[in-house]
């Protein structure tokens, strides 16, 4: 069990890096707490495979530090480091069963074999694998087989860190929810430290307690999911989480408190001080808009131009000034005014972002 | 959902069956016809019933040379196997060097089957050949068109130089095949060279393996090519493989009924031994 703590980390995969489009992971400093359950997020090709070799020891970080409990480990090879990982595809031994799969990290470690045998079969049945035990692993479905995986690593009483590389791509839509709620579970129960690298933000949201938000080899935000929902640092944590996305909304300038959008003033939480020259932008999430009441003054005149039902609200999508789309969530038995609609923003959820970043927090994204 | 039923498509496979029924199916047929007759020259056949096949089975000729067959494919199959596996673990399996290993492990495969018998009988000539001089020259009394031991080891060296490449780059497309991250898990479950060999490498080779195996093992079967230009079946019977007697009986001898039933025993002997090969590599698949 440890803190890992990555330090003033940099990755290329090319020779020698020089632009800064050269670099898979931008610099970056996470610290990751002893028995937390993080999740990994960002699109394909954001760099979160890369960091998750980095910390398991399959890339060496080009530049920066790797530590375990304040020890470097950056030059260590995976086995020394005391780290388990499901891959995306189920690695298992196939000419093995299940049991020998399982024992097969404990033997190549000299562990004996009743020991071997006992931690086997409680592993086995927290993972609910006791009834196959002694049937070849190649039989298994998907998910078995990403259970096997996973027990790999749960075997062994060393290990520092689990990590998941996206391990439900290959599982059936109805046995997600269950494998996902099985971690979980298991994750209470062990109180490991647990990764969980994906572009599902249903996952990552519903797994971690803190979400790590990468994007274009950077991390954006650190945060626990209300964070994310309720004060992304980043427009792009905006639109990526949530569904549908963070309005973010061309801004032509302030006017005290108040940020000028197509001509109107908005109230905003974090008003900028200074430096206005920068492009800005205001964000507002389609749950914290909502329609002016018929008396109220006001609001932001827009035209609906289309309304969506998905079941428990409906997504009524908007035009300001006939170009600007806003998008808004409306409860079930709100009506949706036929003419003369204004939005009106709630004021604590509406932020300033400067050149993409949140105003007032501070950009680089670390924890 | 109405069958669709196209009979013009029949029309489509009919060049195949002619084409089969042609190169080979008429000409086993016809085997099987001389096999059962006796026949005394100017075209007249009689009714011989199974005594060919009797003669064939009982003959000591024929065992000789069935054991020299099985001898030979057992050795090559018992060094090129392995060897194959081998040379396949060794190749890069990334960069520039990779199509240089590939072409040159590809080199002896394009080779005429009668060149490589010519190639290999002149650089085994003990007064002349290259490798026949430098054997000689170490002290070995090397020459193998007078010594059966001779001639059987240039015999088995030849075929393992001709067709180990074959193995290795079936070995080698089963290797490159298995993910990187079984290599990765196997780093963090702390497997040993070997354990990656034994339950990842060979598992993932085998069905490739499988088929390098039953390849290697009727095609050295069936070989009549390189020994009978590099040997000729020779010093004295000592390298007569099956196909060589087979086409002495037939076209030597002109017996087309002992022949043709000796064919028949042959081709049933590489149907049966090829299906317990495939049984036994197969038997754990799928279960």
């Amino acid at each position: 069990m440890a803190t890992i703590t990555l330090s003033a980390l940099r990755h290329s995969y090319e020779p020698d890096p020089s632009r800064d489009e050269d670099w898979a992971l931008k610099r970056l400093d996470v610290a990751w707490q002893d028995g937390g359950a993080y999740a990994l997020l960002g699109p394909s090709g954001c760099g979160k495979t890369t960091l998750l070799n980095i910390i398991s020891g399959l890339v060496r970080p080009t530049e920066g530090r790797v530590l375990f409990d304040g020890r470097d480990v950056t030059d260590r090879p995976p086995d020394q480091r005391h780290i388990a990982q499901v891959f995306q595809f189920p690695v298992i031994y196939d000419t093995m069963t299940v049991r020998q799969n399982l024992a097969f990290p404990l033997r190549n470690r000299g562990v004996d074999a009743a020991t071997i045998r006992d931690r086997v079969e409680e592993i086995a049945a927290m993972l609910e694998l006791t009834d196959r035990l002694d049937r070849r692993a190649k039989g298994l479905t998907a998910d078995g087989k990403q259970k096997i995986s996973l027990g790999r690593g749960l075997v062994r009483d060393d290990v520092n860190v689990i990590m998941f590389d996206e391990p439900l791509t290959v599982i059936d839509p109805h046995l997600k929810w269950q494998l996902r709620s099985k971690l979980k579970e298991l994750h209470q129960r062990v109180g490991r430290t647990m990764i969980y690298v994906t572009h599902d933000q249903t996952e990552a949201l519903t797994f971690a307690d803190q979400v790590v938000v990468m994007n274009m080899g950077q991390v954006v935000q650190v945060g626990t999911p209300v964070d994310l929902f309720e004060r992304p640092r980043h427009t792009f944590v905006g639109h990526f989480i949530g569904s549908p996305g963070m309005n973010v909304l061309p801004c032509e300038g302030l006017d005290g408190r108040h940020a000028l959008v197509g001509g109107h003033a908005v109230a905003v939480a974090n008003p900028d001080p200074g430096a206005p020259a920068r492009h800005m932008e205001v964000g507002v999430r389609p749950e914290f808009v909502a329609f002016a009441e018929p008396g109220e003054a006001g609001g932001l005149p827009v035209a609906v131009t289309r309304v969506r039902d998905a079941g428990r609200y409906r997504i009524a999508d908007t035009r300001l000034n006939g170009t600007v789309p806003i998008t808004v969530l409306v409860d079930e038995d709100t009506p949706i005014p036929a003419e003369d609609a204004r939005l009106v923003f709630h004021p604590d959820h509406t932020r300033l972002y400067a050149d993409g970043w949140m105003v007032g927090a501070q950009p680089g994204g670390a924890a | 959902m109405t069958k669709t039923v196209n009979q013009k498509a029949w029309l489509f496979v009919l060049p195949v069956l002619i084409l089969v029924a042609f190169n080979a199916f008429i000409p086993l047929m016809t085997v099987v016809n001389y096999s059962v007759q006796e026949t005394f020259g100017d075209n007249t056949f009689f009714w011989a019933g199974l005594m060919w096949f009797e003669d064939v089975l009982h003959s000591p000729r024929f065992h000789d040379a069935l054991l020299r067959q099985l001898t030979f494919t057992f050795t090559i199959l018992a060094i090129e196997i392995p060897l194959g596996v081998a040379i396949a673990l060794t190749m890069p399996r990334r960069g520039v060097w990779v199509p240089v290993c590939l072409v040159t492990m590809a080199l002896p495969l394009l080779i005429p089957w009668n060149v490589v018998g010519a190639i290999w009988n002149i650089f085994a000539l003990p007064d002349i050949g290259l490798l026949g001089q430098v054997l000689n020259g170490l002290g070995f009394d090397y020459n193998f068109t007078r010594q059966p031991g001779a001639a059987w080891f240039t015999l088995i060296a030849m075929d393992v130089w001709h067709w180990t490449s074959l193995v290795v780059l079936l070995a080698y497309a089963g290797l490159v095949s298995i993910p990187d991250a079984f290599y990765q898990a196997a780093k963090i479950d702390g497997a040993s060279g070997w354990a990656i060999f034994r339950y990842i490498q060979l598992p993932k080779m085998k069905r490739v393996l499988t088929i390098a195996v039953l390849l290697r093992f009727m095609d050295s079967f069936n070989i009549y090519t390189e020994p009978f230009v590099l040997t000729g079946g020779g010093p004295g019977n000592s390298t007569t493989l099956l196909s060589i007697d087979l086409v002495k009986v037939a076209l030597g001898q002109f017996d087309l009924g002992p022949a043709a039933a000796m064919s028949l025993i042959y081709f049933l002997i590489v149907l049966l031994l090829s299906w317990v090969f495939y049984t036994l590599m197969m038997r754990n698949e799928d279960s």
